[in-house]
């Protein structure tokens, strides 16, 4: 087979050098040039050599996927990127896209250096190097991890804002680890121990305190994303996944557990991911990501060419399980048509939806409406406003809606 | 015969018995458990011996705090909060979220200073020096008196002004 393979192509480089056939093919010879000459270049000559990306990268016409920030960032060690959802198809965020939120930069950690300790309320302290933890029996789930702070549009949001913008702090990815509760069961968690605080091993020690009953349920130490180590700005070597909680308590780099009776109170769960009512109180251990889903395609910046058939496609999720129906609306919510959902439906797991539509050409207002296996609809951005107020900041899980003007441009409505 | 069955039964039992026989990591030693437990709770509990003063706190934070955060907690660079102010806000259309206004517990001030500042050089200041921070910025939100010494006996007593401003989200059963 090489062999033949070989000879062809010297065949057309002879053809291409000298302009002349071989004998046997003279017949054929002058449309061969010709087919020749109409030949994309890419095939006129070989391409890169098989081993010149060891670990491969992206065609360098997709160079605008990339993951951005949200404006300006004034400390860039304590600072986010955002997924570009307008680009990706399906529900897995390649890990070099997968969105960002540091409090205090990105270590690199050297993984045999890393420990990872388990004391407080448990009968056995015990300290774990990363031989230790993959020894462990592996569990692999896909799950979406959301920055509480994703879609800030509590107060306003500016025309232009892509999906990027409003909604890129969401991404989702199949973590491979050990479950909490088999690492637990080893130290073994004493009665009365309530609440776990996690700790990471970067410049802010990020603190969280978890309630033990998520510990116990389904949360995972991961060490791996998507079939690789972690990217060392997901949390390398090791970060706690806890499926359907907010992204800030999913400690990367994470260093210690220590198990206790009552919350621990940190800056991250008082200062910082506490949510303002409009009456001055201010609602605490906000975990669960609520229902929410939004329309990808089309969106700012990726509207339709030209009147005719037009693929609606978005995502839809919730902290509480599995995304049960999504409804799509192209005239601001009077009328709502089902949404096909592409398997896998899985819970608390990004969940693509569909919904083929045929544009007149005409103003329109695109809006997506999930509801989950727990009976949550996502809310109206009126109704989210009444309930919460606009100081609220996090958890902003309102319908969104894109105006689609006659000349195709998408912009943000609220 | 009789004993080889015998064996592999029980052989079978330790193969199928839960953790602890895994066996996997060590037992850590209170000296690693020491250096490592670094987090102060609400209660005071994890705070260390050593103590500090406003007047302390009031220089360190001139030379090490002020350049980010303000002359005073005052006038703070661009993208961060204030540390002081705001106080009677919370109900407001314009809430402004504090140290003063905001935060519950002062205890949190003495921790999260200890792991997290000053931003450049996490883990420099002395136990002494993260007390007398604490103190300084307590006095700066007008939460103690100028003179205030604070150590782990006195810190969790500091009464914060909205210790009562938050409820456990109703939605999130846990
Ligand atoms: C180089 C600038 C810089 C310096 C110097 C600095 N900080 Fe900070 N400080 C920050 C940043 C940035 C944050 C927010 C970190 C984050 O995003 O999590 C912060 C947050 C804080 C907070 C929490 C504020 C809140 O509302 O949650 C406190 C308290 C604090 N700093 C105190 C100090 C003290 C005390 C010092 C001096 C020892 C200090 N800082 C020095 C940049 C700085």
């Amino acid at each position: 087979m090489p062999d033949k393979a070989d000879t062809g192509i010297s065949r057309r480089r002879m053809l291409r050098r000298t302009g002349f056939a071989l004998a046997g093919v003279s017949s054929a010879a002058p449309s061969a040039r010709a087919a020749a000459a109409d030949l994309p270049p890419w095939m006129l000559e070989q391409g890169a050599p098989v081993s010149e990306n060891p670990y491969g990268v992206p065609s360098p016409f997709e160079k605008s996927v990339v993951r951005i920030t949200g404006g300006k960032q004034p400390f860039p060690t304590s600072a986010h990127m955002l997924t570009p959802l307008q680009d990706l198809d399906g529900i897995i965020t390649p890990n070099g896209l997968h969105y960002v939120r540091d409090h205090g930069g990105t270590p690199a950690i050297d993984p045999d250096r890393h420990r990872l300790l388990v004391h407080g309320m448990v009968d056995r302290p015990l300290s774990f190097g990363m031989d230790d933890l993959t020894r462990f029996p592996s569990v692999s789930r896909i799950h979406f991890l959301e920055c509480s702070g994703n879609t800030p549009l509590y107060k306003s949001g500016k025309p232009d804002w892509s999906v990027q913008m409003t909604h890129g702090l969401v991404s989702c990815a199949e973590w491979t680890g050990v479950r909490l509760s088999d690492v637990l069961a080893e130290a073994g968690v004493q009665p009365g121990a309530a609440w776990m605080l996690a700790e990471g091993a970067d410049a802010a020690a990020l603190t969280r305190s978890i309630p033990v009953a998520k510990a116990l349920d389904d949360a995972i130490l991961a060490y791996a994303q998507n079939g690789e180590r972690l990217r060392p700005e997901q949390g390398y070597p090791l970060r706690l996944l806890l499926p359907g909680y907010e992204g800030n308590t999913c400690v990367k780099w994470l260093r210690r557990l220590k198990l206790g009776d009552q919350p621990f109170q940190t800056r991250e769960e008082t200062s910082k991911y506490t949510s303002l009512m409009p009456d001055g109180i201010a609602r605490q251990f906000n975990f669960t990501m609520e229902a929410k889903s939004v329309i990808t395609r089309p969106s700012p910046g990726c509207g339709p060419k030209q009147p005719g058939f037009c693929e609606i496609s978005g995502l839809a999720w919730s902290g509480h399980g599995r995304v049960v129906r999504v409804e799509v609306s192209t005239d601001g919510g009077a009328i709502w048509r089902d949404a096909a959902l592409q398997d896998p439906v899985l819970p608390k797991c990004l969940t693509r939806f569909r919904l083929p539509w045929t544009w007149d050409g005409g103003p329109a207002l695109l809006q997506s409406r999930t509801t989950d296996e727990k009976g949550e609809v996502q809310p109206t951005r009126e109704r989210l406003l009444a309930a919460r107020g606009t100081h609220y900041y996090y958890h902003y899980n309102a319908i969104n809606t894109w105006r689609l003007a006659p000349g195709g441009e998408v912009t943000l409505a609220l | 015969m009789r004993c080889n069955i015998l064996l592999l039964a029980a052989l079978g039992l330790t193969a199928a018995a839960p953790p602890p026989s895994g066996g996997f990591g060590r037992p850590a030693t209170p000296a690693e458990i020491a250096a490592a437990d670094i987090d102060v709770r609400a209660d005071g509990a994890g705070l260390p011996p050593g103590h500090g003063s406003v007047a302390e706190g009031s220089a360190l934070f001139a030379s090490a705090c002020a350049a980010c955060h303000g002359d005073q907690g005052q006038k703070p660079l661009t993208g961060l909060l204030r540390l002081t102010g705001g106080r009677g806000t919370l109900a407001t259309a314009n809430p402004v979220q504090t140290v003063g206004s905001y935060w519950p517990y002062a205890t949190t001030l003495f921790d999260y200073i200890r792991r997290a500042m000053p931003f450049p050089a996490p883990g420099s200041l002395s136990d002494d020096q993260v007390y007398a921070l604490t103190a300084y910025v307590l006095r700066l939100n007008d939460i103690v008196p100028d003179g205030t010494e604070l150590d782990a006996a006195t810190l969790p007593k500091v009464r914060m002004p909205n210790r009562d401003g938050f409820v456990p989200n109703p939605d999130d059963a846990h």
